[in-house]
Order: structure tokens, then C-alpha cells, then sequence
């Protein structure tokens, strides 16, 4: 699908940032607590080295992940792309729209972020942007519930 | 019918509670005759007597606070005696109306009509039960007016009998080949046979103990399967009338669905492994409507609108034409490399388009072609996974409302997948923009 780069947008910084919270503050506890509760034994040690390993790894992928994420309003429909292992990219025409989702986790507001998500008549439709910034969800939203409605086709 | 029905609320027939209660009516029937032949001792069977009183008043109310009318565009159905329920039903989307009659309904001379809209719960309005004699009469008025609320005409105000448009009969299913057809379909069935019988020859006791074990709740549950599809496609006729696909059959329980052109979201041709030397394939139909909505008969359990349960290709593909004019004639194969990815599903992989519909070609031993009117596409979805990359290889899914078609063009060259997601991407939205412009 050609789209020129400068018209795909991405989720804000933000979202990275949250995902690499979500990575370390787990692998620096587990190495932690493993450090301190080991008592430095070799076992709990390398399992602590292996939580901080882990988490770099992790840290890496979601960087990547975040780099994937990305979305284009064209004329007639809206492209989203996602994933690095599967990469895929969805269509959704705004006259097939039935309906549009805006949340937010408990996470995702505490880093001021909202989830759009579309919905067609078809299950099979995957078209969800995450970590959108609350300003720009809300816009997507109008934006596309006005273009949804200007070009409704039926079933 | 026309003045009353457009201005009164009807009830539905006063036997309706007793159909409805199916098995359970069955169920009391038994209970009541040891009572009944037990020489009139009443007193024993009070808690019976109490439980059935019980139920025959729950009945009864429920069929009071029941009611239905035809209004303008609108069928409107109120029921409920606690929560009261207020129902409208916008004719212009109706998909499908069905009248099914279950063995029980028959005996009692009624029949419930189902109207299917797009919603995805609660979609589906019931009217169960109408007598007999009024259902027909009742469908095509619902029929006519569903398509004059579509076009915009008025109802055809005035005449006293709604005349019954002409259909043409398209096909109807044999006996013995639907039967040969489902056991074929399940090929493990005839293994379990051979393998039962041939027990026997070796060591009648050990095959008796297998069957008098386990084997005998086994049997049981698949002979429902067997029967039920049975049931449901005894004598299927296709029909073809003004109003839409007409679909009638059914051995115990009948059956009769229109479906209203315009309304077949994708169809499916589906060749078993076992039905592919005698040419046989079978014909279906998938509508609007995620789920199957709560109280909805055996009819509609299975996922797809069966259209013919057994056919020779040539005849599957004359009804598929009907179906879908411009049907794709040229499907391309993968490439070779695409064996690496799908060994199983390479012999069958193809895909095709032409300016309004897709066709694609799948399946590991049974063999599955899809065609999706483009106008019907919901959404498009191209996705690589990491071993379609080392291949070059992608897929390209067109998503439709329906509940069982996928229509996916498996492992394509990335380029060709690439080049076909625009191309159907424009051919879809010039296929929307026609049907839009046809609509209004």
C-alpha cells in the first residue's frame, strides 16, 4: 500500500515510554528481590542476572514493537499497521464503521494515553491504535465518526 | 389481513405456550398419565398437580402479555409481564425470513416466523407461534413491505390478497445421496464401522464390551449429529421468486427461509475428501449477524445458510453464477516456494478477482472455495508472518460480515499481495460507491 511516509502517523512518545516502564520495573524487582533474598548464592544471583538480561532483551522488542505501530488517514479509509513478527497492515474504509471505541486503562491514563479501536460489521476487522494521546484520540474519533457517517454504506 | 394488521396488535395462537414448552410438554405429558390411569387418586399427585398448574399459568400469562403488530416500516412486538419489552424491528433490514415448524409445532397446526436483521444480539424477532393457515400470508406481506420500505414506494395499500409471487424451482436434494453424502463426509465414521464390524468377526466379546461400554454414549451423540443434519436437509429445495432465495425443507422439523437478494454477505463451496470423486459439493450461504441469538432452533445452529446440501459441481456453480454474476474464471496458484509454508493447503491454494467479486481456493483435505462480493468487503488485512518472509511470501484477508467466510489469499508473492491489497482496495470502494448510488 503507498503511502508516502510523512502521512503515517505513529502513537505518541509516551506509549514507549509506558512499555518500557511495564519491562523494567518487573526485571528490576525480580533481580532484587532474588539479590536480597538469595542471600548470594550462585543460583539466586545468576537468576537475578538473568531477570536483568531478560529485561534488556525485552526492552529491545518493545522499542521495536512501538516502531511498528502506525497510522494513516487517506481519503476514503484508514490504514493501520502493526506488529514485527507479523506484520500487518488493515484497510478499513470509514463507510464500513460501525462504531468507534476510545479507552483507557488504569496505565495508560496515568501516562495521560487512550486506546482507539474500530469496528465493523465484520469480527475479523483488527483495526486498533493504542497509546494515542488524549487530544489526538479524541480528534481521531470525531474525524472519523464525521468521515463514518458522511460516507455510510449499508450491509 | 391489510386494514387489521396494519392498525390492530394480533396475539400470537393460544397453543403457542404448550409448542414452545417442546420436550417439557412432552415431559409433563408422562408425567400426567401414571395420574391419570392411576385410578383417580388425586391426592397422591399433589405436588404434580401443583408443579404442572404452575406452569400451564406461566404459560398462559406469558401468552397474554404477548403481542405483535405491523407498524408503517416497523414490526413491533411487546412482551413481558414483570420487564416489560417493547420491540421494533425495522423491515428495510431484514436479511432473512425463515418459518420453522418443529415436529410438535406440526401436530398443533402452528409455525413461527423468524425475522433475521444485521444486529449482532437480540437481532432476530420471533413471532412463535401463528397458525398455520395465516404464516404464508403473513411472510410475503412482511416480504412486500420490506422491500417497499427499501425502495421508498408505499405499501401496496388496498388489495385484499397479497398475491404470491412466482418462484422457480432451482434444485431440490435426493434422498440417497444426502444420506450417502454425510457419512462420507465423515470418513473417520466409516473407518469406526469397519473397524466395529470386522471386532466382531475377530472376538465378538471384546467389540460387545466396547460397544457396551463407552462406545454405546458415542454412538449415541453421533447418530444425533447424523439424524439432526438429516432432519434439517431432507428434500431442500432452492427456489428462486422475486423476493429472494426460497429455502424449504426438512423431515420432522420444517423449514421454509427467504433470503432477500442482496443479502449473502459470501458463499462457500465445500468439497469433502470423500465426495470429490463422485463430483459432489456442497452449496452455502453466509448472512449479517454475529451470533445466533438465545432461543433460536436447530435450524440455525449450524454456522451457514445451507443452499444445497449435496450437488454436482455444475450445478453448484449455475446457482454460485446466480449468485454472483461476474464470478472470477482465471484462478492463479501460489508459487511453488509457498510449499515450504503450507505443504498441506498447497495443492488447493488459488485465488482470483474480477472487477466485483473475489474468489479464493483452500482447504487441507477438503477443498473450500470462498467469493466475496467486493461490495460486501467490511475490511481488508494484509499480514506477513516470519516464516512468509524468509519465503517472500504474504497474505491478504477480506473480512466480511458474515460468521464463517473468510475469503484470505494465502501465501501470495509479497509483490503480487502488495499489488492485489490496492487493487481490491479500489475495486471494493468503486463497488460500495455503485451500491450506494443503486440504493438511493
Amino acid at each position: 500500500m503507498v503511502v508516502d511516509a510523512e502521512h503515517w502517523r505513529t502513537p505518541s512518545r509516551r506509549l514507549l515510554r509506558l512499555r518500557r516502564w511495564e519491562v523494567v520495573v518487573p526485571a528490576v524487582a525480580v533481580a532484587v528481590v532474588a539479590a536480597l533474598a538469595g542471600g548470594g548464592s550462585g543460583v539466586a544471583l545468576g537468576l537475578a542476572f538473568a531477570a536483568i538480561v531478560a529485561g534488556a532483551i525485552l526492552w529491545g522488542v518493545v522499542g521495536r514493537r512501538y516502531a511498528s505501530w502506525g497510522y494513516a488517514e487517506r481519503e476514503d479509509d484508514l490504514l493501520v499497521r502493526r506488529g514485527v513478527l507479523f506484520a500487518r497492515l488493515s484497510v478499513v474504509p470509514y463507510g464500513r464503521m460501525q462504531f468507534i471505541d476510545v479507552t483507557a486503562g488504569p496505565l495508560e491514563r496515568a501516562f495521560r494515553l487512550a486506546t482507539v479501536r474500530l469496528h465493523t460489521a465484520a469480527a475479523a476487522t483488527d483495526a486498533r491504535i493504542p497509546g494515542l494521546d488524549r487530544d489526538e484520540a479524541a480528534r481521531l474519533r470525531d474525524r472519523l465518526a464525521e468521515l463514518g457517517e458522511a460516507q455510510a454504506a449499508g450491509l | 389481513m391489510t386494514a387489521e394488521a396494519t392498525e390492530g396488535w394480533h396475539r400470537l395462537h393460544p397453543l403457542s405456550p404448550v409448542v414452545r414448552g417442546g420436550r417439557g410438554t412432552i415431559a409433563i405429558a408422562i408425567l400426567l398419565l401414571p395420574i391419570l390411569f392411576s385410578g383417580g387418586r388425586v391426592s397422591d399427585a399433589v405436588p404434580q398437580v401443583a408443579i404442572i398448574a404452575l406452569l400451564a399459568l406461566g404459560g398462559f400469562v406469558s401468552w397474554l402479555v404477548t403481542r405483535w403488530r405491523i407498524e408503517e416500516d416497523d414490526l413491533r412486538i411487546e412482551t413481558g409481564l414483570i420487564r416489560r419489552q417493547s420491540l421494533r424491528f425495522p423491515l428495510a433490514q431484514v436479511q432473512a425470513i425463515d418459518v420453522v415448524r418443529p415436529g410438535l409445532a406440526r401436530m398443533f397446526r402452528v409455525a413461527e416466523l423468524r425475522l433475521r436483521t444485521a444486529g449482532a444480539s437480540g437481532a432476530t424477532a420471533r413471532l412463535a407461534y401463528v397458525g398455520e393457515r395465516e404464516v404464508d400470508p403473513l411472510r410475503d406481506q412482511l416480504l412486500a413491505l420490506a422491500r417497499g420500505a427499501r425502495v421508498h414506494e408505499g405499501i401496496p395499500a388496498g388489495d385484499d390478497e397479497l398475491e404470491r409471487p412466482p418462484e422457480r424451482v432451482l434444485a431440490t436434494v435426493a434422498t440417497g445421496p444426502l444420506v450417502a453424502s454425510i457419512i462420507l463426509e465423515r470418513g473417520w465414521l466409516i473407518l469406526i464401522l469397519a473397524g466395529l464390524l470386522s471386532g466382531f468377526v475377530v472376538s465378538p466379546h471384546t467389540a460387545a464390551a466396547v460397544i457396551g461400554g463407552g462406545g454405546f454414549v458415542w454412538a449415541v451423540s453421533i447418530a444425533t449429529v447424523l439424524w439432526r443434519r438429516f432432519n434439517q436437509q431432507y428434500r431442500l429445495t432452492v427456489a428462486e421468486g422475486p423476493d429472494g432465495l426460497h429455502l424449504r425443507g426438512g423431515l420432522v422439523a420444517l423449514t421454509a427461509e427467504v433470503i432477500r437478494p442482496g443479502r449473502v454477505q459470501a458463499i462457500r463451496l465445500v468439497e469433502p475428501v470423500l465426495w470429490r470423486p463422485l463430483g459432489w459439493c456442497r452449496l452455502e450461504a453466509d448472512l449479517a449477524g454475529r451470533q445466533r441469538s438465545k432461543g433460536e432452533g436447530e435450524a440455525q445452529r449450524g454456522q451457514l445458510r445451507t443452499l444445497l446440501p449435496v450437488a454436482q459441481r455444475t450445478l453448484a456453480f449455475e446457482l454460485v453464477d446466480r449468485l454472483v454474476p461476474d464470478r472470477p474464471r482465471e484462478l492463479s496458484p501460489p508459487p511453488r516456494r509457498a510449499r515450504w509454508k503450507s505443504p498441506l493447503r498447497y495443492r488447493m491454494l488459488r485465488w482470483g478477482r474480477s472487477d466485483t467479486c473475489v474468489a479464493t481456493v483452500s482447504g487441507r483435505l477438503r477443498r473450500v472455495t470462498c467469493w466475496v462480493p467486493l461490495e460486501k468487503a467490511q475490511s481488508l488485512r494484509h499480514v506477513q508472518g516470519p516464516v512468509q518472509r524468509r519465503l517472500r511470501l504474504a497474505s491478504v484477508h477480506v473480512d466480511t460480515a458474515g460468521k464463517a467466510v473468510h475469503a484470505t489469499l494465502r501465501d501470495r508473492d509479497a509483490g503480487e499481495a502488495a499489488e492485489a491489497l490496492t487493487d481490491l482496495t479500489d475495486l471494493a470502494r468503486a463497488a460500495r460507491k455503485r451500491a450506494v448510488v443503486a440504493r438511493a
